[in-house]
């Protein structure tokens, strides 16, 4: 067999063409590798178990209002004799993490509430691809909308200014960034630094090399204060521990994790922690180095029997269930939500609080466990009666890494006005890791 | 630091490594394939749900390689029977890759799949720097380090290499010998889509260790664009692989170290890199490009 030469002869017009195409080509490769986070557009819709709107006794009442009188409160009120609710998540309900702590405490809000849960996963954070799930949703005859993440809040600012009938909630970020506030929106949010805060007291307890290792995806109040926290709380019991943060600028791309991972354990971090909406690799990559882990979101004690030391866990149920009774009894407009509602340990009058400590590993000795316990009392502690708990996690004089006062003497941030001190990144002594 | 960026660069560019010196066999037979993405994805959920089931990470990785193949025959089948358009369809096909396995997946993201673990190589991982770089990784990496040279051999010493290169620079080489070209781009494609299908299952099941949504995250687009980069040479793509994982260890090295930089700046270095690589090869390279693959951008393909 003869072998002809492949690489001979060739037209100029072809290279040429192939010199103007394969570069656009490699370009839009690239684009597409950046941008692939938001091209996922798998939506689901479910039902709640248990949502049989003619049994539960408020939306009963509720339906009833539709037909005879007009229930308490404005008649103009969004959400009056709610009996659908929308509920959007930014990734999936299995994340063991953000997604599915916000999706299972929708479906008990359900139950609890009796109405139904219209949900919708993976809804990227974009007005382009929210907005019409939102817009589904209310044809579907939802009338309270929770639009559960961080990036979620523009497309939820479009859907309430659209539909005053419907109360929107959105989870994360301020109602009062917008310059003209709408009756029928709101945020929320709480105060998940504070467990974040007793974690780091494990972490500090347990760590011998006392560097502890943090991923996080974004620096936004939210991720920063837990870092600062978790610092905060190692501090406490070991003056010394310094905790270092990288970025991985993606709520949830495993494989970076790892990488990420694998570049704290080079530095000799022997706790790993994150802020990541989904939350396993971490936790496994810990595991398999044989160090310890704190968890997110979610108690993912059985994936590191050994190496688990605690973690912080939402609890949405019955804030949501508050929130969506609210609006069914069309008090939605004069009540906290219908603004920036926060929440956390320290109200220490507050019906219900929005997370919990996860449980305790082997490697959590019992005095350390006692310490977290009294650092968690301290916090409902109100000496002075004056519905505020004494303990602050974030209390002046605090400096950031380079020394600048942040938060002044006697300054003792509420939740609403504490994620102001942070719109500008900065971390506390012994943060290590690029801001900004 | 060095070697910190040099292991994360192994770690990290396994699974770039296996797509990118797959894509360059579908393309050497004429066939540009974006689906490589897709095809990734349904190897990284393939193999940890069939890890999942059967308990074996080999069984796992034998299922990613099929379902990545599977998904680029259907590539195949579109282009070179229907002659579709190859850029359109590939797109097409790793969306319907990430919407496939968002879907199916739903089940397995809450579930641990036994991984493959590190073998550290007795006596060569005690070597200072190069045994943590080279010879303490999972199987699959190991197994990478053997796959471009493989490629190599293959596509530059096999009968059947030779075939799918007449294939991608001048079909009526092969008419003329007798032998029919589209089996050998199906073949090409089907071997591509399965080296794209173990990369996500090195991924999955060795390194990220989960399934999640969309987990491969661009890294098919990215060994896409490194086929250019280079030249059409496996032995290349695996460079090329290395510079953009350990552009990604680096940048977050640079974050540990506290570098005064913003994170998204540091986030973009992989990206930048490897964009400004190709645009200084660009020009050199593109000769070497199968001839064929130029149809691939005209009407009449």
């Amino acid at each position: 067999m003869t072998t002809p030469s492949l690489t001979s002869t060739r037209s100029r017009s072809s290279r040429a063409r192939l010199r103007t195409a394969l570069v656009p080509l490699a370009a839009l490769s690239l684009f597409a590798a950046a941008c692939g986070d938001d091209a996922e557009e798998e939506t689901t819709a479910t039902e709640a178990a248990g949502s049989d709107a003619t049994t539960a006794p408020d939306a009963t009442e509720a339906a009833g209002g539709d037909t005879t009188a007009a229930p308490a409160g404005d008649s103009t009120a969004c959400g009056v004799g709610v009996t659908k609710v929308g509920v959007i998540y930014v990734g999936s309900k299995d994340d063991f993490g953000y997604n599915q702590a916000a999706y299972e405490a929708a479906q008990a809000m359900g139950e609890a509430a009796g109405v139904e849960v219209i949900n919708a996963e993976n809804v990227p954070e974009t007005v382009e691809d929210a907005v019409p799930v939102m817009e589904d949703m209310i044809s579907q005859g939802a009338t309270v909308i929770f639009a559960t993440s961080y990036g979620h809040f523009q497309p939820a600012v479009e859907i309430a200014a659209a539909h005053p009938d419907v109360c929107v909630v959105h989870q994360g970020q301020f109602e009062s960034s917008l310059e003209a506030p709408l009756d029928n929106l709101g945020t929320y949010f709480s105060s998940v630094f504070e467990p974040v805060y007793l974690a780091g007291i494990a972490a500090g307890s347990v760590s011998e090399t006392g560097t502890l290792g943090y991923v996080y995806a974004f620096p936004i109040p939210q991720t920063l204060e837990n870092i600062n926290a978790f610092a905060l709380g190692a501090q406490s019991v070991n003056p010394d521990a310094t905790v270092i943060a990288v970025a991985t600028a993606n709520w949830c791309d495993p494989a970076k994790q790892a990488q990420a991972a694998q570049t704290l354990l080079d530095q000799g971090a022997d706790v790993l922690t994150q802020h990541q909406d989904c939350t396993k690799t971490v936790i496994e990559a810990a595991e398999a180095a044989g160090v310890y882990s704190v968890g997110y979101h979610y108690d993912a004690s059985s994936l590191a029997p050994e190496g688990w030391l605690t973690g912080s866990e939402w609890a949405w149920t019955d804030l949501y269930t508050d929130i969506v009774e609210t609006a069914v009894a069309g008090e939605f407009v004069s009540s906290p939500y219908n603004g920036d509602y926060r929440f956390g340990y320290r109200d220490v009058a507050a019906p219900f609080v929005a997370f919990k400590p996860s449980v305790f590993g082997p490697a959590v000795s019992a005095e350390t466990q006692t310490a977290i316990t009294a650092a968690y009392d301290a916090f409902f502690a109100d000496a002075d009666g004056d519905g505020v708990g004494d303990f602050s996690v974030f209390t002046g004089p605090l400096a950031d890494r380079d020394g600048t006062v942040r938060i002044e003497d006697g300054v003792s941030p509420d939740y609403t006005a504490l994620d102001g001190f942070f719109s500008e990144p900065w971390f506390v002594a012994g943060v290590e890791g690029s801001l900004g | 630091m060095i070697e910190a960026v040099l292991t994360g660069a192994v770690r990290g560019g396994t699974s770039i490594v296996f797509a990118g010196v797959g894509e360059t066999i579908a393309e050497r037979s004429g066939v540009t394939n974006l689906g490589t993405e897709g095809s990734m994805l349904c190897g990284a959920l393939t193999a940890y749900a069939v890890g999942i089931e059967t308990g074996s990470p080999w069984l796992g990785a034998i299922a990613g390689i099929a379902a990545g193949a599977i998904l680029a025959l259907l590539h195949a089948a579109l282009v070179l029977w229907r002659g579709a358009n190859q850029v359109a369809t590939g797109l097409a096909i790793t969306f319907l890759g990430i919407g496939a396995t968002s879907l199916f997946g739903q089940d397995y993201v809450s579930q641990g799949v036994e991984p493959f673990t590190p073998w550290a190589i007795p006596g060569l991982s005690d070597i200072p720097l190069l045994g943590s770089v080279l010879f303490d990784h999972d199987p699959l990496t190991y197994l990478s380090f053997t796959i471009a040279p493989l490629a190599w051999w293959f596509l530059f010493r096999s009968a059947t290499g030779l075939k799918i290169r007449a294939a991608g620079e001048r079909p009526i080489v092969l008419s003329s010998m007798g032998i029919d070209h589209r089996p050998v781009r199906w073949l090409a494609v089907a071997i591509g889509g399965g080296l794209a299908g173990l990369g996500g299952a090195q991924l999955s099941t060795a390194f990220a260790r989960t399934w999640s949504e969309n987990m491969v995250a661009g890294r098919g687009f990215i060994a896409v664009a490194l086929v250019i980069f280079a030249a059409w040479n496996p032995l290349l793509i695996v460079l090329g692989a290395y510079l953009f994982s350990g552009a990604v260890a680096f940048e977050l090295e640079l974050q540990a170290r506290g570098t005064d930089v913003s994170i998204f700046l540091l986030d973009a270095i992989p990206y930048v890199v490897v964009l400004a690589v190709l645009a200084l090869m660009s020009r050199r390279r593109t000769h070497a490009a199968p001839e064929s693959l130029a149809s691939v951008f005209d009407a009449a393909a």
